[in-house]
């Protein structure tokens, strides 16, 4: 079973990539991306049965944190319910995502402030090296940089420091470990495409 | 047809090196993440206390596959190390197709460690379906299932700093790796320890001591003097006018 695994995966995978360099396997690469796309929506429902299963645990041994287990559980499955039965594109369903999704995923973008700002302030705590001190001082200078008085920008840091900070050494050093990462990416899909890294259960 | 052969040279590099660093194991410079990393892989068992490793939510059917893989490989090394402990750890992610693959990856290292009787499956975890979600989920876990190391591989944005700061207010250590930029400065700051760039792909070797990971490590190596070598030759060229 683990051979015919690899093997199904690693053909798969071939026959992907050789779509993108061959047009005669493109209908076959379009086919099984379409498959994966299907098979992607089918582990959104498996996503969300795990889901309840974990929290279903958590209150049934009534364990820490188990009443917004209780809670989640509840505002999952009446959603459902409303959706299948309201459809997506009543209004019901309009406000629930309007007046109660948006404004809290918002609430966590505003959180995320504080807790980057926080972020800021303990970092010379977890790291009193030279590279704390440098990132301390470049945030700072591009904050003065990007902060604007009545007049327009600050002198010297906004007009000529923050443009030389961020359009040189911060795309230039970017690019770089964006370079880096896709390096890694090539060589971790290789890894899975010759059978050396087996993700799907097996080594 | 660059692309091509860029491809097919690394593979062929990548199945000769693996073969030679079977016979001669790697040497590996010291990264502080993977020191702590394994330093706290130990004390977790000795402490009672479980580690989370939150995978992100890469989709593998997109660019940020590289990164959803990579963390499955250190999810792998991380769950064979620790499935014997009173309290094994716990894995989410905020893609359904890695949330399967969590779990997966989750029951091969029960398997592999002989304690398969041991595997829970809501040990891997499908925390949210958005990054916000995802992190409210994982936040949850940080707080209430006795953590004391959260490990973030794999794609974050911004929202590693929800979790940076659940684990901060819970006392729990936190390493994070991520591919995207955002996510980098983010976890360097909120984070006891962050690995940067393409650091986060070298977990496998650092921890799992495995030669195909080694391998890919020196084809990276590789591949980026060749990229060093093709810049600054364009730069030149161009400064000289050849083209």
């Amino acid at each position: 079973m683990r051979v015919l695994t690899a093997v199904i995966a690693i053909a798969v995978g071939l026959i992907v990539l050789i779509g993108y360099f061959l047009p005669q396997a493109e209908p076959l690469q379009s086919m099984l991306l379409n498959w994966a796309v299907t098979i992607a929506g089918a582990a959104t429902l498996m996503g969300l049965l795990n889901l309840l299963s974990v929290h279903f645990t958590k209150v049934r041994r009534s364990e820490k944190g188990g009443i917004y287990s209780a809670l989640l559980i509840l505002a999952m499955l009446g959603t459902l319910a409303a959706g299948i039965i309201l459809r997506p594109q009543h209004i019901g369903m309009q406000i629930l995502m309007n007046g109660i999704i948006l404004p809290v995923e918002a609430m966590l973008m505003g959180l995320l402030t504080i807790s980057i700002f926080y972020a800021a302030i303990r970092l010379l705590r977890h790291r009193t090296d030279t590279m704390g001190v440098f990132f301390i001082l470049t945030a700072l200078l591009i904050f003065l940089g990007s902060a604007t008085l009545p007049f327009g920008d600050v002198p010297v840091i906004g007009t000529l420091i923050r443009p030389w900070v961020t359009q040189i050494w911060a795309l230039g050093g970017a690019r770089g470990i964006l370079i880096g990462v896709s390096l890694g990416a090539l060589t971790t899909g290789l890894r899975v495409l010759i059978g050396s890294d087996r993700p799907y259960g097996g080594k | 047809m660059i692309t091509l052969s860029i491809l097919v040279g690394s593979a062929l590099l990548l199945v000769v090196l693996t073969l030679w660093k079977r016979r001669s194991p790697a040497r590996l410079r010291t990264i502080p993440a993977f020191t702590r990393l394994v330093h706290t892989l130990g004390l977790s068992i000795e402490d009672g206390k479980r580690l989370h490793i939150s995978l992100g939510h890469g989709n593998l059917l997109d660019g940020h596959g590289g990164s959803a893989l990579a963390g499955l490989a250190t999810l792998r090394t991380i769950t064979e190390r620790t499935s014997v402990s009173d309290m094994p750890s716990v894995a989410s992610a905020g893609d359904p197709t890695l949330g399967l693959l969590t779990q997966d990856t989750t029951h091969a290292g029960y398997k592999a460690a002989a304690v398969e009787e041991m595997y829970n499956p809501t040990a891997g975890r499908v925390t949210g379906l958005t990054p916000f979600s995802y992190a409210a989920g994982a936040m949850h876990i940080t707080a209430n299932e006795n953590v004391s190391t959260n490990i973030l591989v794999g794609h974050f944005g911004p929202e590693a700093a929800l979790l940076a700061d659940a684990a901060e207010r819970s006392h729990a250590t936190t390493i994070g790796a991520s591919d995207n930029i955002t996510g980098q400065a983010v976890l360097f700051a909120g984070s006891q320890e962050a690995l940067i760039g393409e650091e986060l792909f070298a977990a496998g070797a650092y921890l799992g001591n495995d030669a195909s990971h080694a391998a890919s490590l020196t084809v990276q190596d590789i591949l980026r003097w060749l990229a060093v070598l093709v810049m600054v030759g364009g730069a030149i060229g161009k400064f000289i006018g050849a083209f």
